[in-house]
This record gives C-alpha cells, sequence and structure tokens, in this order.
C-alpha cells in the first residue's frame, strides 16, 4: 500500500503521539514533566518481557505494563506534590534519569546490550492504539474530570476552595500519563524489535515535550500536530538535514516567543472542528 | 456553653495565628449566625485576610478553634471545608485563567454523578448540575457572557463571577473579600443588594471591607480587629461611635 | 587506592562545583533554570581546545572558554529569557532548552560527534605524595577552580556589582526601587554563569584530554543534581556538594560498577528535593527561599 519508509514514518509519528499525550495529560494540571521517557522505557521493557520471555500476546501485555506504569506513576506523583514548577521538572528529570540507569544495569533484560527478539507489529495496530489513546483523550477533554484538572492547573489554592481536591487529581494525572507512556514505549519495542536504554533517555522525554509545546500545549489534538512536525519536518526540509535540530530550536524559541500555546489551541481547534460539522 | 452559641453557623473560638516571630491574629473569637451578615474591620494589617485563611483551612491556626455547624474544622484541609459549606471570594479576583462563566460555574458544584459519568462530556452531566448552573447565572445577570472567558471581562463582572463561583455549592456560609473594592456608588450598591437577596436565600455572609458607608448599611454585626486582635464588637452603631475603634483608624492614616 | 579514588573524585567535583555555581546564579537570582549552561559548558571547551590547537598558552585556553561562552550567553539571554521574563519561569526554561538543542546541533556540525582529542600531552607530568599520584592537570583544575570560586566570591560579596546582584536575588522589584537596574543585572548573571560554565568546559576538556558535543548532557546535567544537593538558593552550597558528588561518582564507578552512578546521584538528588529542599547548606526548614 504505502512505501516501507512512509510507513515507518508514520509508525514513529504514531509512537511519539502517545509520548507527546503523556507529557500533555500531566502539563493538564499544571505539572511540567521533563522525565516521561522514564514510563515509556518501563512499558517498553516490561511489554517486551511479557511478549518475549512470558508469552503473553501484545495487546494483553501493552495493557499489564500500561497498569503496572500506571502505579509507578502513582508512586510518582504522591512526592511530585510537594513541589513546583522547575523543581518539579528537576526531579521529574532526575527520574528520567534514574530509569535510564536502573536499565543499564539491568542485565536480565540485556544491560547496556540491550534487549531483542520482539515480533514485529505493523503500523495500523500502532495507529490503532494511538488513534484510540488520542480520541479517548478529546473526549475527556470535554468532561466534568478534566475540568478539574484544568481548575488544579489554572489556581491550585482556588480549586481546593471550590471543593476539588488537588491531591487526587494531580496523582490522577500522573498515573494517567505514564500509563500512555507505557503503551508508547510497547509500540516502539515491538516496531523497532530491538530497544536499549539510550532509547528512553533525556533526548527523548524532550522530543514528547517538543511535540506538546510546539503543537499546541492546551489542547489534545495538539500533540497530533506537534508530533507530525517532529517527524515529517526534517522530510520535507531535506536542506535541513544536519541541521534539522536546531531548526527544532530555534522552532522552540520562536514558538515561545510568538504563539506560546503552540499551533493549535482551544478557538482554533473550535473552528475547525465547527466547520466540518457545517 | 450557652444556648445562643450552640446556634452558631461559625463559630471563632480564640484564634491566633503566628507566623515565625509575628503573632498575626491572638485570641479571635467571632460568632456568625444563620442568615446573618457580619462585617470583620480594621486598619490595614489588622489580619483580617489572616483570619479568613485559618478559616478556609489555607493557614493553620497556631491555637483555637474554627466550628462549623456545631463540628470542628480546624484542621481540615481547604477543599474538605469547602464542602463543608464555606466558600469565599479573594481581594485580587482569583479566576481560572482558561475558563469561560460557565465552566466556572460548573467546576465549583459538588459531585452528583458517579465517578465514571463525570469522565463524559459536561453536556451529560446531571441535570441538577447544569439547572444549578443556569439558576446562578441568571441570579447574578451573567447570561450575556456566559460563554465568555472570564478573565477577559471587565472587573466589576469578574466581581460577580467570582462572587456567583462562590455561590453555586449552595454553601452555608460566604466569605467575602473586599467585595467593592474599587467599585463607584452605583456598583457598591448593586452589590449591596445582590448580598441582601443572596442572605435572604438562607445564606450567611462574613464580610472583609474598608468602604464605610458599605458596611455600615449592610452589616447585621460588626468585628473590629487592630494588629491581630479584637478591640470591639457589637451592632453597627456601637462601634461607629465607640472612641476605641475611631482611636485605631484615626490613630492610623494611610 | 582511596585516597587516589578522592584525589580523582576532588578532580571531577572541581568541574562539577563550577557548573554548579553557573546554574546556581541563574536560578538564585531569577528563579529560570537556564539548560542552555550545559551546552555553554560544552562550547567552552570546544573555544578553550581552539586555543591550545593554536599552540597557545594554557591561562588564555581558560580565558577563550570563558569570553566565549559569556558572549553566547549573552545572546541567550537578549532572545531567550528578556522577552519571556514576565512569564511563569518554566517558559524562559523551556526557551534555553531550545538554545541547548540548537548549540548541540551547531557544535556536532562543525566540530564532528567524535571526541576532539588533545594531541600533545599537555601538563601530564604526574606528581607521587605518599600513596597518591596526582598529575600536573589535576593540580590545575583544582587551582583554577579555587581562583575562580574565590574570584566569584569577590565579585559577589565585595563589588557594586555582586551587591547589585545580591539585591535582585533578595527581592527584585525592592531593588528596582534601589535603582538598580535589573536587566543590567540579568545580564550579567548571564554571562557570569556562562564565563563559569565555559571555565569548567576547558578544564574538563583538559582532564579527559578529550572532548565532545555531548558532554554537555552527560556531565552538565548531572551539575543540576550538584546545584540542587547544595542548596539551590544558597549558592555557595555547589562548594561542599561538588566534591561530595565528584568523589560519590568516582567511588561509585569503583565499587559498584558505572552503569549505577547515575541512578545513585540522582536519587539522592531527589531524596533531597523531598526531604531537605534547601540542601545540604540550606538553613533552616522555615527559611526556604524561593519553591517556584
Amino acid at each position: 500500500m504505502i512505501s516501507v519508509y512512509y510507513a515507518g514514518l508514520l509508525a514513529d509519528v504514531g509512537i511519539l503521539l502517545l509520548g507527546a499525550l503523556s507529557v500533555y495529560i500531566i502539563l493538564a494540571t499544571g505539572q511540567l514533566s521533563l522525565g516521561n521517557a522514564g514510563f515509556m522505557g518501563i512499558g517498553a521493557y516490561l511489554t517486551s518481557y511479557l511478549t518475549v520471555v512470558v508469552g503473553v500476546p501484545i495487546t494483553l501485555a501493552l495493557i499489564l505494563a500500561a497498569a503496572a506504569s500506571g502505579i509507578v506513576g502513582t508512586v510518582v506523583g504522591f512526592p511530585a506534590l510537594r513541589l513546583k514548577g522547575i523543581y518539579l521538572a528537576i526531579a521529574t528529570l532526575g527520574f528520567g534519569e534514574m530509569v535510564r540507569s536502573f536499565f543499564l544495569n539491568f542485565d536480565t533484560m540485556g544491560g547496556s546490550g540491550g534487549f531483542h527478539g520482539m515480533k514485529h507489529i505493523s503500523v495500523g495496530y500502532i495507529w490503532a492504539w494511538a488513534a484510540g489513546i488520542l480520541i479517548l483523550v478529546v473526549l475527556l477533554e470535554r468532561s466534568r474530570v478534566w475540568l478539574e484538572m484544568r481548575a488544579v492547573h489554572d489556581d491550585e489554592t482556588a480549586a481546593g476552595l471550590v471543593g476539588l481536591n488537588p491531591t487526587t487529581i494531580k496523582v490522577g494525572a500522573f498515573s494517567f500519563g505514564a500509563a500512555v507512556a507505557a503503551i508508547s514505549g510497547g509500540l516502539f519495542a515491538h516496531h523497532h524489535v530491538y530497544i536499549e536504554p539510550g532509547n528512553f533517555g533525556f533526548e527523548r522525554s524532550i522530543d514528547f515535550v517538543l511535540a506538546v509545546i510546539l503543537g499546541g500545549s492546551t489542547v489534545g489534538p495538539g500533540a497530533l500536530v506537534g508530533s507530525f512536525l517532529l517527524v515529517l519536518l526534517p522530510e520535507y526540509l531535506r536542506f535541513l538535514a544536519d541541521w534539522r535540530l536546531a531548526a527544532f530550536g530555534v522552532l522552540l524559541i520562536g514558538m515561545l516567543l510568538v504563539r506560546r500555546q503552540g499551533i493549535l489551541d482551544r478557538s482554533l481547534f473550535n473552528a475547525l472542528a465547527f466547520r466540518r460539522a457545517s | 456553653m450557652n444556648a445562643a452559641q450552640s446556634e452558631a453557623l461559625l463559630s471563632l473560638r480564640g484564634i491566633g495565628k503566628t507566623f515565625g516571630g509575628v503573632r498575626a491574629l491572638s485570641d479571635v473569637s467571632i460568632d456568625v449566625f444563620p442568615r446573618q451578615i457580619v462585617g470583620v474591620i480594621g486598619p490595614n494589617g489588622a489580619g483580617k485576610t489572616s483570619l479568613f485563611n485559618v478559616i478556609t483551612g489555607a493557614y493553620r491556626a497556631s491555637a483555637g478553634e474554627v466550628v462549623l455547624d456545631g463540628r470542628a474544622v480546624t484542621q481540615e484541609p481547604s477543599h474538605r471545608i469547602a464542602r463543608a459549606g464555606i466558600s469565599r471570594t479573594f481581594q485580587n479576583i482569583r479566576l481560572f485563567a482558561g475558563m469561560t462563566v460557565w465552566e466556572h460555574l460548573i467546576v465549583a458544584q459538588p459531585h452528583r454523578e458517579s465517578q465514571l459519568r463525570r469522565l463524559l462530556p459536561i453536556r451529560w452531566a446531571d441535570p441538577q448540575t447544569l439547572r444549578r448552573a443556569q439558576e446562578v447565572l441568571e441570579f447574578f445577570e451573567l447570561e450575556d457572557v456566559k460563554n465568555r472567558l472570564a478573565r477577559s471581562l471587565p472587573y466589576g463582572i469578574q466581581r460577580k463571577v467570582e462572587m456567583a463561583r462562590a455561590v453555586t455549592a449552595r454553601p452555608k456560609l460566604l466569605l467575602l473579600d473586599e467585595p467593592v473594592a474599587g467599585m463607584n456608588h452605583e456598583e457598591a450598591d448593586a452589590i449591596r443588594r445582590l448580598l441582601f437577596r443572596l442572605r435572604d436565600s438562607g445564606l450567611s455572609i462574613l464580610l472583609i471591607e474598608h468602604d464605610m458607608s458599605f458596611v455600615m448599611t449592610l452589616c447585621d454585626y460588626l468585628y473590629v480587629l487592630d494588629f491581630g486582635i479584637m478591640i470591639a464588637k457589637g451592632r453597627s452603631e456601637e462601634v461607629r461611635t465607640n472612641p476605641v475603634v475611631l482611636d485605631a483608624y484615626l490613630g492610623r492614616s494611610a | 587506592m582511596l585516597l587516589q579514588q578522592l584525589v580523582n573524585g576532588l578532580t571531577l567535583g572541581a568541574v562539577y562545583t563550577l557548573i554548579a555555581l553557573s546554574f546556581s546564579l541563574v536560578m538564585g537570582i531569577l528563579g529560570v533554570l537556564n539548560l542552555a549552561i550545559a551546552e555553554l559548558f560544552m562550547l567552552g571547551g570546544f573555544f578553550g581546545f581552539a586555543v591550545i590547537a593554536a599552540q597557545l598558552p594554557l591561562p588564555l585556553a581558560i580565558l577563550a572558554g570563558m569570553v566565549g561562552a559569556a558572549l553566547v550567553a549573552v545572546i541567550v539571554e537578549k532572545i531567550g529569557y528578556q522577552p519571556l521574563r514576565d512569564a511563569p519561569v518554566v517558559t524562559p526554561m523551556l526557551s534555553t532548552l531550545g538554545f541547548s538543542i540548537i548549540f548541540q546541533n551547531v557544535a556536532t556540525n562543525i566540530w564532528g560527534s567524535d571526541p576532539l582529542q588533545l594531541t600533545d600531552e599537555v601538563l601530564a607530568t604526574r606528581f607521587t605524595l605518599g600513596p597518591v599520584s596526582i598529575s600536573a592537570m589535576q593540580i590545575t583544575v583544582l587551582g583554577a577552580t579555587v581562583m575562580l570560586v574565590a574570584l566569584l566570591a569577590f565579585v559577589v560579596q565585595r563589588t557594586s556589582i555582586g551587591r547589585a546582584l545580591r539585591a535582585v536575588a533578595e527581592n527584585r522589584d525592592v531593588a528596582r526601587l534601589l535603582g538598580v537596574s535589573a536587566d543590567r543585572v540579568t545580564l550579567l548573571a548571564f554571562m557570569l554563569s556562562g564565563a563559569l560554565a565555559g571555565a569548567a568546559g576547558v578544564l574538563i576538556g583538559l582532564h579527559y584530554a578529550a572532548i565532545t558535543p555531548y558532554i554537555g548532557v552527560e556531565i552538565g546535567l548531572k551539575a543540576i543534581a550538584v546545584m540542587v544537593i547544595g542548596g539551590t538558593t544558597r549558592i555557595w552550597g555547589a562548594l561542599v556538594a561538588g566534591p561530595l558528588i565528584g568523589i560519590a561518582e568516582v567511588m561509585t564507578v569503583a565499587y559498584g560498577g558505572s552503569q549505577v552512578r547515575d541512578f545513585v546521584v540522582y536519587g539522592f538528588m531527589i531524596v533531597i528535593l523531598l526531604l531537605r529542599p534547601q540542601g545540604i547548606l540550606g538553613g533552616s526548614g522555615a527559611d526556604q527561599g524561593q519553591r517556584v
């Protein structure tokens, strides 16, 4: 149908989309996490272990890994409550590095040598998950639970004073985000059929954040825009080649200066969605 | 404990609050009865906002207790106190930056539906929630700005939105921190009429305000704080002519 | 053997101290985490190496690293911080992240991803003091660090510039009322922190006799942990935390294996963030400084 090359790119977009959504979900409560690659790594390794060593079918393995990662997310989410802004970002950065370091040392799953043996999955399967979770998030954004997340994001004190419990909301978001990142990891592992700890380091966490900040940090589909941008822009700007990373750096700085909310925001999204409906 | 005290909706008994070496509040006792409008006045820095913060749980009292409807809520976290029936507004308005007026009125309401149902789009929320939001919207005459971003509205309307948000969950007690600051005579008048209507609908109000004429024509009872200590209390007419009170205000010009 | 590791740890620790001070200056005064510092550190190293390759003396190389990095820091301040200074602090932090991405890409393109090595055996003479052998290089690194720290201390404590820096760190608005130009001060803070990072870059390059575009991420990020452990808003905490972490790292590698190294350092950082956020050298719990 489509060439192997483009299929690969599309797969990368789908995987990045899930990672970006994981950052977006947590960011919706006002918490910036620079360590979601850690949750991705947990998902990647756990899923791979389940399919390769235990023999569990991929879909079940993904669900189990997501649940386990969600629990880790809860464990991380509680101490995270005590930190705000930059300190939280620093702590999540540390968490991500700790997870990477852990897998470097975890010889059962290959340590620094990496792990392989996973069965390859198709682009279609990846997008079944990616699209499904994106739609889920878009629906959730119109819910009361999400409204409460936004309240905690906008003014945590005022949110408490209208009866919202910031603890459940913030920890819950961490948990949900961790689960989504884990799925990204599991899909990554089974698409590339080889993983190593270096795949899940700071640079990966930054990719997620970049996709959200550039694509749009106030609506779920922003992560979709950002993911396409990050994967496809280098393809269309071939002359950039060696300079594509720098280009994204420039894009990030420019976006923060000119349109802080990113490309897609709520009003633009509503306008587009409305136009299609009428 | 005499019969009158046991009827009080809110009872502050011997509230003290110390920050490091600074004593913000000292042995403050206040009673607010059902359907009463009580004012807390005093010069700047008297500790009035600190008092509100203690009541709502933002500050933990160093001494004393806060009793709501017979139940001590002194150590409870803010959101539990809010759900118990105390709402407040802020001196410098604290609205939710990204939300419309309507969204403010939805998010402030108690959970009536199941956890699962709350994951569905808002228009499928419990009809009581939607009805109540509409009711509050109409009471405060905010229908025209229902879907506008609250932060983008004129100052006076923002104040109404904040009050509307505070009232939506049908609190027993409403704390207002300088509700008419920066308003002209007409606007303050409109607020006063609004507050009377709220009182008549069953709410008690405790407010901090500097505008003396507003306070005198609105409040049933007044407490006067200076340097964190209660220096006078009584009906408006009594307090107005109290020499201790006059001294506290005049002795501290600007 | 233990003492030898101690010396090696101190050398690494000295570099950490400089970078941590660099982070701390900007963080303490502006509340912003300048992620570009990791790459200013890297760039300084390359600038210094260029000078050494031109057969120029070592002090000049260190100066080149400092000046070069300070100038690049000006660009970061003007474009990445100034326009965003009224935004929540996370925003300028993300902007500096953008810069660090750019710098690393630029360095990789100019100098390649393979390590750039020192061709001559610079300062390779080793001195033996009892059970310990220390190279002239390590002495240089330690000595240079001590001098730079002393210089910084002098500037901060005894000059009017330093007074202005401390005033803005204490309270920006009050400082402005007192006639301190906050804009000038932030530019200065960025330049000073750039200079420190640049110096550290040259020194680490000398220590390892090689430099790559990736040392920013490898070592620079860990300096954030050092800053936190020393106490984010008390910049001198870096003096204690730097050697501490340097030694701990070297020990962990020697006795536990290099793979757990990062786990231990970042783990310690998180523990400090949660249990003693003011850091090792911070005051009592109540005197916490900013918790952004």
